[in-house]
Parts: C-alpha cells; sequence; structure tokens
C-alpha cells in the first residue's frame, strides 16, 4: 500500500512572545488517511493547524503540500492549495441561503449563476455523499447541516485536504455518527482529512493515523489499530493517569430544589424553557444533557436569580424563590459557576487578581463605605494551596492563569463559601485530562459533603460516569431523567434528540 | 510583505521603551517639520518649556490651565471605569457653568463668600450629574448608545447657554453687547499664592478618586461592571443603579469645572466656558491609563503646552497653529504606540529566505 503524502511539516517551530507554541514539530499525512491530531489544551493542536491554513506563518521548518515546498504568507495561499478549514464556530451568514454563503468571498462576475451553482454543488454532494438543499436558508438549518454546509463550502472552493477543528462538540451522537460517514466517504474519494479532537473515544473510532502533541512538540504518531486509550491518555499527558470516577451513593437524601413546571421565554419569543419539572437532592450529582442551545443556560440563569420565569415555581428547601434577587438567591446558599465558551465571560473578571475574584462574593455583605481586602487575601491563600492552583501569587490576573486554574479559581470560591446548591455548566470545558478529573473529584467531595450538585455537561460518557441521575433537555423541554445505572448512553443520545425512553421518571435510589 | 499578528504578553520594560520611543520620535517628527517651515526646532523646544514653566507667573497659568483639565478627566476617569463612553464632558461643564451662574445672579451678594460657593458648587455638581444622568437612563433602561447620546447633549447644552446670553440673560449694562452680567465679588473664588483656589479643590478630588475607585465598594463594583457586565449581573450588583451613581459622579465632576471656570476664570457665564475641556479630558484620560494620579502629571504636561503654545506665538511670533500641530504630533505618536504595545509587525520572509533556513 503506497499512499502519495499529503502534507508534510518537519520541525515546525513557533513562539509567541516567550510561549513556544510548536517545537520541531513533525507530521505527515497521506492522502486518503483521517488524521487525527490529539493532545491537551495548549499542546499546540490549534496553531499547528493555523500554520497549516496560512493564518499564522512557522518561526521555522518546513511545510510541503503534496510534495512540493510551499511558503504561505496569508490564507488565501492555502485555498488555492487545496487546503481547507472547518472552525469549531461555524463562519456562515444566517440570513443567506446555502448556496449563497458557498460562494460568499468568491472572486468572479457580477451576476451570482444560480442553476450552474445548484449543479455543481449537488454534484459535489453527490460524489461525497453529502445531503444539503442549496436553497435553504442557514437559520433554518440544524447544527449538523450548518456543519455539512461548511463541508460543501471548502470542498466547492477544491479543497483536498480538510482540517476539522473539534468538529463533533457541538453535535448530538447521532450526527456524529453521520459525520463520521461523511468523513469516511471523503477518505475513500482520497481526501486527506485532519481532525483536532480530544475526545478520545472519538478518536478511536474515526481515525486511521493518530499524532499526539504534548507541550508543543510532536510525541509520537501511531495507527490506531495498534493503540488503546491508555496509551494514548499516557502519551498526551506524560505519565500514567488513573482515570476512574468514583460513583458514591449517598444516604438520606432529601429535596433541597424543585423545580415545578418552569417556563422561560427568550428574547426571541420563543419557549427557552417549557415544563420543566425536576427535583434535585442534597448528596447527589444531577447530570444535564442536551445538544448545545436546549435550554442549560436558561435554566441556570434562572435558578440564579438572573433571568425571570415566566411560570412555574421553584422550591428551594420549601421556600418559592421565584422573583429573588440574584444577591438573595446568594444568600440562601445557591451557588452557581457558570463556566461559557470564553470561560472568563461570566463568573470571574480576567483583569482582576485572584484576592478581586474572590472578594466578589463577599463585598456586599462587608459593613460600611470602604472595601475591606484582609478576609478575602486570606481566602484566596487558602484557596490557591488547598487546590493547589499554579499560580506566580494572589496577585496575579486571573486571565494569565491556564484554564485548569481559573476553573479552579472559580469553583474554590464557590465551595468556599459552603453552598447547599452549587450549578456548574461546563465545568471541564477546555481542561486538560489531568484538571478535569481534579474538578471531578472536587465535585464528588461536594456531594458527599451533602451538597446537590446540578452538573451541565458536555460530554456523554463523563455524565454517565459523574452523575447519579442525567435529565436530558430537549428544545427546552425535559425528555427524560435517567439513573445512570440503568441506561445506555445511545439511550441518553435518543433522549438528546426528543426520543422517549421507557423507563423514564428515574427514582432515586436511597437504600 | 508586512505582516500583523497580536501579541500575547509584553514585559513592563518592553512597554517602557515604546512608550519612550514614542514620545522621542514625536520630538523629532515635530523638529523636522519646524524645520521645514524654518524655524530653529531647538529654540521652539526651549520657548515653549519657557513659556509654560519660565517664569512664576507662567507656571500659574499653566496650572490655571491644568485645573479644569484634571477636574474634568476625573470625571471622566469615573465613567471610562465602568466602559460607558461619556463624551458629553462639554456640555456637563455648561450646565454646572450655567448652574452656578443660576445662583450667584440670583442670591444676594450680601450673602457670605463661602456659603455662596458651596451654594454654587452644589448646584453646579447637580446640573452637571443631571446632564449626564439623562443618557445614563436610557441606557439603563432602554440599552441606548451613550456615545452618541453624550455627544447629543453637548450641544443641546451649549445652544441653551448661548440663547440666555442672546436673550432672557443678556445683561442690560452691557451697552447691547450680547454678554451676561459679571458675578459679585462673593461669587469669585479666592486666590491662595496667586492661583485661584481651585488648585486645591483639584488635587483634593485626586486623592478622593483615587481612594474612590481602589479603596470603596462602589469603586470595585464599577470596576467590575466594567470588565464584564455579566459577571457583575451574576454576582448579584444592582448594574442599573450602579451606572447611574457613576455618572451622576461623572457628570457632577465635570459640571464642578464648569462652576470652577464661570467662578474663577469668567467671573460670569459665556457660551465657551467649556472650551474643548471636554474633549481634550478624554485625551488625558486616556493616555493616563485610568489612574487618577497620572492624571495630574498628563494634566499639567497638557497644559504646559496650551500655554507655551500660546507664549510662543508672543515670543517667536509663531502661529498658534504651530503649537496645535507640535500637540497634535505628540498625540499621534503617542496614541498610535498603544497599537504597537498590542500587535507585532513582522516582515513576511521571501521565498528564499525559507530554502535557505531549510537548508
Amino acid at each position: 500500500m503506497k499512499q502519495e503524502i499529503a502534507i508534510q511539516m518537519r520541525d515546525i517551530s513557533k513562539t509567541f512572545g516567550d510561549v513556544k507554541a510548536n517545537e520541531d514539530v513533525n507530521l505527515t499525512v497521506y492522502e486518503g488517511e483521517v488524521h487525527a491530531l490529539l493532545g491537551e489544551n495548549g499542546a499546540g493542536k490549534s496553531t499547528l493547524m493555523n500554520m497549516l491554513s496560512g493564518i499564522y506563518t512557522p518561526d521555522s521548518g518546513s511545510i510541503s503540500i503534496h510534495g512540493k515546498q510551499v511558503h504561505f504568507t496569508s490564507p488565501k495561499d492555502s485555498i488555492a492549495l487545496g487546503i481547507g478549514m472547518i472552525h469549531q464556530h461555524f463562519k456562515l451568514v444566517e440570513v443567506l441561503s446555502a448556496k449563497e454563503n458557498i460562494i460568499l468571498g468568491e472572486k468572479g462576475g457580477f451576476f451570482t449563476k444560480g442553476k450552474e451553482l445548484s449543479k455543481k454543488i449537488r454534484q459535489i454532494s453527490d460524489h461525497y455523499g453529502l445531503d444539503i438543499d442549496p436553497e435553504k436558508k442557514v437559520y433554518e438549518m440544524s447544527v449538523g447541516e450548518k456543519q455539512t454546509l461548511e463541508i460543501i463550502k471548502v470542498l466547492y472552493r477544491g479543497a483536498k485536504i480538510l482540517i476539522m477543528d473539534e468538529p463533533t462538540a457541538v453535535l448530538t451522537p447521532q450526527e456524529i455518527k453521520r459525520l463520521f460517514q461523511i468523513i469516511r466517504n471523503m477518505r475513500d474519494k482520497g481526501c486527506a482529512v485532519v481532525i483536532i479532537t480530544h475526545k478520545l473515544n472519538e478518536v478511536m473510532e474515526i481515525s486511521d493515523r493518530i499524532t499526539v502533541l504534548r507541550k508543543g512538540k510532536s510525541v509520537e504518531t501511531v495507527e490506531t489499530s495498534k493503540v488503546e486509550v491508555p496509551n494514548l491518555i499516557e502519551m498526551m499527558v506524560g505519565k500514567k493517569v488513573s482515570l476512574s470516577i468514583e460513583k458514591k451513593n449517598i444516604e438520606n437524601k432529601r429535596v433541597l430544589l424543585e423545580v415545578d413546571n418552569l417556563r422561560v421565554i427568550n428574547q426571541e419569543k420563543k419557549n427557552a424553557l417549557d415544563e420543566v419539572t425536576f427535583s434535585l437532592y442534597s448528596g447527589e450529582i444531577l447530570g444535564v444533557a442536551g445538544v448545545a442551545g436546549s435550554g442549560q443556560k436558561e435554566l441556570c440563569e434562572t435558578l440564579a436569580g438572573l433571568v425571570k420565569s415566566d411560570k412555574g415555581r421553584i422550591f428551594f428547601e420549601g421556600d418559592n424563590i421565584v422573583g429573588k434577587t440574584p444577591r438573595d438567591i446568594i444568600q440562601l446558599g445557591i451557588r452557581m459557576g457558570f463556566i461559557p465558551e470564553d470561560r472568563l465571560g461570566m463568573g470571574l473578571v480576567g483583569t482582576m487578581d485572584i484576592v478581586h475574584n474572590i472578594i466578589l462574593k463577599d463585598y456586599q455583605t462587608q459593613p460600611g463605605f470602604f472595601l475591606k481586602r484582609e478576609d478575602s487575601t486570606a481566602k484566596a491563600n487558602e484557596i490557591v494551596e488547598r487546590l493547589d492552583i499554579q499560580t506566580p501569587s494572589i496577585y496575579t490576573e486571573v486571565k494569565k492563569l491556564s484554564g485548569g486554574n481559573i476553573q479552579k479559581v472559580l469553583l474554590g470560591r464557590e465551595i468556599d463559601s459552603e453552598p447547599k446548591v452549587l450549578i456548574t455548566a461546563y465545568a471541564v470545558r477546555g481542561l486538560d485530562i489531568g484538571a478535569s478529573y481534579k474538578i471531578y473529584d472536587l465535585l464528588n467531595e461536594q456531594k458527599e459533603k451533602g451538597v446537590g450538585v446540578l452538573f451541565i455537561g458536555e460530554d456523554l460518557d463523563v455524565l454517565m460516569e459523574l452523575c447519579d441521575r442525567v435529565m436530558v433537555l430537549c428544545n427546552g423541554k425535559i425528555t427524560g431523567i435517567v439513573n445512570t445505572d440503568e441506561v445506555t448512553k445511545e439511550e441518553v443520545g435518543l433522549l438528546m434528540t426528543g426520543g422517549s425512553l421507557e423507563k423514564e421518571a428515574a427514582h432515586v435510589k436511597s437504600k | 510583505m508586512l505582516k500583523v499578528n497580536k501579541r500575547a504578553e509584553l514585559p513592563k520594560d518592553r512597554e517602557a521603551i515604546i512608550r519612550v520611543g514614542a514620545i522621542l520620535c514625536s520630538i523629532v517628527c515635530a523638529g523636522i517639520v519646524l524645520a521645514v517651515m524654518g524655524f530653529n526646532p531647538i529654540q521652539v523646544f526651549r520657548e515653549i518649556i519657557l513659556g509654560a514653566f519660565g517664569t512664576q507667573m507662567r507656571i500659574q497659568q499653566t496650572v490655571v490651565k491644568a485645573i479644569p483639565l484634571v477636574v474634568t478627566s476625573l470625571g471622566i476617569l469615573v465613567a471610562f471605569k465602568m466602559k460607558f463612553w461619556n463624551i458629553g464632558g462639554e456640555g456637563q461643564i455648561m450646565m454646572g457653568a450655567f448652574g452656578a451662574a443660576l445662583v450667584a445672579l440670583n442670591l444676594p451678594s450680601t450673602l457670605p463668600m463661602p456659603v455662596m460657593l458651596l451654594c454654587m458648587a452644589i448646584v453646579a455638581i447637580v446640573f452637571g450629574g443631571i446632564w449626564a444622568f439623562i443618557p445614563a437612563y436610557f441606557k439603563a433602561k432602554f440599552n441606548t448608545n451613550e456615545t452618541i447620546f453624550t455627544l447629543m447633549m453637548n450641544y443641546i447644552a451649549i445652544k441653551w447657554v448661548t440663547y440666555l446670553q442672546f436673550g432672557p440673560w443678556k445683561d442690560p449694562a452691557s451697552q447691547g453687547f450680547p454678554r451676561i452680567a459679571t458675578f459679585s465679588d462673593n461669587a469669585v473664588m479666592p486666590k491662595l499664592f496667586g492661583i485661584h483656589i481651585g488648585w486645591i479643590i483639584a488635587l483634593a478630588l485626586v486623592a478622593i478618586i483615587y481612594v474612590f475607585i481602589n479603596h470603596t465598594k462602589k469603586g470595585y463594583e464599577i470596576t467590575v461592571v466594567g470588565e464584564s457586565l455579566e459577571t457583575a449581573r451574576y454576582a448579584g450588583m444592582n448594574i442599573n443603579s450602579i451606572i447611574i451613581t457613576a455618572m451622576l459622579i461623572s457628570g457632577g465632576l465635570c459640571g464642578l469645572t464648569g462652576m470652577i471656570q464661570a467662578s474663577a476664570i469668567e467671573k460670569t457665564l459665556t457660551a465657551n466656558i467649556s472650551n474643548n475641556y471636554g474633549f481634550t479630558a478624554i485625551i488625558t484620560t486616556w493616555l493616563s491609563r485610568l489612574s487618577a494620579p497620572i492624571i495630574l502629571v498628563v494634566c499639567i504636561v497638557f497644559a504646559g503646552l496650551l500655554q507655551g503654545g500660546a507664549y510662543l506665538q508672543i515670543a517667536m511670533q509663531v502661529p498658534a497653529s504651530v503649537a496645535d500641530m507640535i500637540q497634535g504630533i505628540i498625540l499621534f505618536f503617542v496614541l498610535g504606540s498603544e497599537f504597537f504595545l498590542q500587535y507585532k509587525v513582522s516582515f513576511a520572509k521571501s521565498e528564499k529566505t525559507t530554502i535557505k533556513e531549510v537548508a
């Protein structure tokens, strides 16, 4: 089996200021293969791919495409050579149709040649087994369709090398299956596909070969069929990591939070949440699963008092808390650690140091006009020590810390206040494996203390392992609350797309 | 080919080098322009410095020009700290001056001076505050754009005072001149060390605002709202009340500038009392990177340029616009250096060098 080399990157180095993002990285990708680029956050995956797509220029090293050495000065050069990048966040114009999005930014005549274009799109779609309606507007599309459109967009521009940055992050298990089928089709037609991801199960399923990056260096390239998940983790982290989340069953559960028929209408006058009814018990972790944008954000914000509900009641230890201000709710002991995509958007102030971020939840209970820092300084020291936060000092701007440490500051502050209910959304988003497990341990610790934890998660594997029960949201409605011991991942996946299960309405075990 | 990349983080010393470099570049560049115009640049710079700080009287003049800049800049600082782009300083100064005049012209001239001045100051702060409160209220309630709103409020204030000056408030004793009556003596600020006591007010305010921003709960809230509105909401802060409080302070300080200028400088109300201080203060506030003590330094340098420029006109028969131009060149470089602090410009290597590297 002699394959042609599609991409060869040799001894690539790139430094940003003092940070070596890539150091002597080597990557070889053949035509007709799916190549996974694996590594923890900050390992240099994105930097490497940005150099391949012409966004950055390497400081040293060489890139060859189809055997010819190239030097990109802008993304245009890379597109011209048939390299297409599909970003995690879609770059589509909502109000335009699929067709219009495809030709957007293309040079050409003043008039768009409608029919000819549709024909060409259909040709590409048939060739690779894609399915799209060229006339459909983007805002009417599902996430999966949007992604298909992004793929067609790069194929239309003649891409034979596709780079996909975490393509499965926003998809349901069913959509992921479909995407993988598309990727396999493209591989069979001779395309080279590079997938950036940190989900190991997917890597094992889809890729032919894997290159692991660690701290900016390429560790090893292996054939997927010859490795096991634990080997990969060892390569990524650099040491053996025991990856088990223990799930203890806590006794004497009592109802902490009772949500009754909650409805929230969002700015677009649609029901962001509807008929949401569930209970959260002490000493449990209740997972919330669902495709991104199924109402998780609204649920968190409503519980925290940031968003007004339009209907329904929320009881906390028997009292209705609907209509209370965020301040009141914080004082009742409901703490929320909401971590949005940019991590610093809500919960922390990036330009302030750890002390001033700790003070955020305390200062309002201080008497007087002046800000007192002594207690918070002591608390900051304590949290840094207890959670092993890597920081030059407690006076370091939070945004200068790494993702895992930022998360620890946030969680540390919330845990420190001894909450009764802890809401965490995407608590491990963007964290490396080691840091993620540290966070899971922290949450388990809280659970053992009798805290009710609402865990909004993305990775179904983790949800199944960590949570006692999982509540599935789909389009703002609960499609099922299941005991994780009694269902499979696939069944939860089905609920995420709006299906239903026989064994719904999980009972709470408290033997 | 030029390539522009965003910088990750810049060490402090490199930052200082770029800033100092920018100032040096601006002086060299201004020197070249002056030389082309037929002036001796070194002499011009010397005259500017002498004109601003050469004699005791000139220093006093410089300080007098610095006072309104400092007070207004502090007001702008409070708003900017919250990322509320208050460019309505002009209008707020104008309304403050109007408020002060309202008191000075209507209360009896027999009132003791401290009482009179205090009343004027309070009314000026309230009027300036109200002028800032209006856009703040609309921002909090309807999320209107504060930049446009505050800018438009300027013109309303200026036209209002112009109307008063030419209409109902025209001094009958001015023989047809469109001017408002001069304040009585008890409404004029006294002097200390040859400069009106506004300088004490300005110095005190620098300290007060510094403490307010850095050591009070309200100041902390304003900073959090400015850095991350979502975080502020999540921490249970009452954002609308914070926005409105901060703007009342911001507008109030600008209003106080109006009172100082009306009372100590013009001794009356005129339609050009704000004298662009509201806009210049935006630059000085920005250059000081929102720090109250640095505002003091920046404003004195700025006032020095203004004063030195005016002196230049007399001493060397240089048109006043030359001083303006020098000021513009300095600003161009200093503000332009911000770009280089955040981005790195490099030359993309040509094909040839790359191959060399490989081989």
